[in-house]
């Protein structure tokens, strides 16, 4: 018999494989001048109609492209066709988030030519996508006036883990009788600091705002780029 | 629930590790930052089913729960968090986005035997 058991010392990251993917994504993105941000929200919060008025608004003076991920059916993707911008989906099968190495494939077989913005909407959920990184610049959580003022209460990890707060639907938030400077005060305890944006998508109060904040953080940092500004 | 896919990583991780030692995994020592997104009871669920059919079947995953550790900026001083609904310093109450602690998703160590299982799926 050889020695009984002993405790090896390690220190592996488990999601190594999808940093290493997703630092790999990052760099090409900055190399090719393209800003991307990916969304991330409860399913129903309104990410698909945020994101088709984003496309039509950035696509006026900008290369823009779009990948969605869901469960299954291409309806996001043929929504947000309508844009006129490229949009691609990703389908995850019964994966409840996107990882690195799906968009890392979705771009593969893509041909768009070079982009200045890039947005990947992920699936419909608060919790898993938080621990995935994409290799974005920023991440944006969306979170609507119908569902409740507590929200980043009750999922602040992924408050936690995005860069933007975006409450949506804001055109309800009278009728759903939705207080918002309290949601304001909730997003600010889980992550204090937060910029936080108010819209609505429909009648399109707000998104200009939204706009020119991306606008000039993407000015930033394809100015650090070597291509230049 | 994308515990299931960490539990597969980690599993993967691990054989990785016990192949190249040439070494039996007995147990798996993970720390899992209350930020990591991770639950630890749905990990501890998934781990056996991502195990079974695997050298490392019938292993322990042995869980260390990491707290919530941000920098005060007022107290210049480093402070656990008592509660992840509130970003603020425990002791004067400034507000602090700056995590220090609470994102880890690690394999800190592996409780290994030096002979190896002779049958791939071994029973216990």
């Amino acid at each position: 018999m050889s020695a009984g058991p002993r405790l090896l010392e390690v220190r592996k990251n488990v999601l190594k494989q999808n940093d290493v993917i997703a630092r790999a994504l990052r760099e090409r993105f900055r190399a090719e001048g393209t800003f991307v941000v990916s969304l991330v929200s409860s399913p129903g919060a309104g990410k698909t109609a945020f994101l088709e008025k984003t496309l039509t608004l950035v696509r006026k003076n900008y290369r823009v492209a779009a990948l969605v991920g869901d469960l299954a059916t291409e309806n996001d993707a043929i929504r947000l066709a309508r844009s006129g911008a490229p949009v691609k989906q990703i389908t995850t099968g019964t994966l409840c988030h996107l990882e690195a190495a799906m968009v890392e494939r979705a771009l593969a077989d893509w041909e768009i030519g070079p982009l200045d913005f890039l947005f990947i909407e992920n699936v419909g959920n608060l919790v898993c996508p938080a621990s995935y990184d994409l290799g974005e610049n920023l991440r944006v959580v969306l979170l609507s006036v119908t569902e409740g003022e507590d929200k980043p209460l009750k999922y602040p990890t992924i408050f936690n883990s995005a860069d933007v707060a975006v409450i949506t639907k804001m055109d309800l938030c009278e009728a759903v009788e939705c207080d918002e400077g309290v949601m304001r005060a909730n997003i600010q305890a889980v992550r204090p600091g937060m910029r936080c944006f108010a819209l609505s998508a429909k009648i399109g109060a707000g998104v200009e705002e939204y706009f020119r904040f991306l606008e000039q953080l993407a000015g930033c940092a394809v100015r650090g780029t070597a291509l230049g500004g | 629930m994308h515990e299931l896919s960490i539990a597969m990583s980690i599993v993967d991780s691990a054989l990785e590790e016990a192949e190249r030692r040439d070494v039996t995994i007995d147990a798996v020592h993970l720390e899992i930052g209350l930020l990591s997104g991770v639950v630890a009871d749905a990990l501890l669920f998934s781990y056996e089913m991502a195990c079974s059919g695997t050298p490392l079947e019938g292993s322990k995953l042995v869980i260390r729960e990491v707290p919530i550790e941000v920098y005060c900026a007022a107290c210049e001083s480093p402070r656990i968090l008592s509660s992840m609904q509130w970003f603020c310093c425990p002791v004067c109450g400034a507000p602090t986005s700056d995590v220090i602690h609470g994102k880890e998703l690690a394999i800190t160590a592996l409780e290994v035997r030096d002979e190896r299982r002779t049958a791939a799926a071994g029973s216990s």
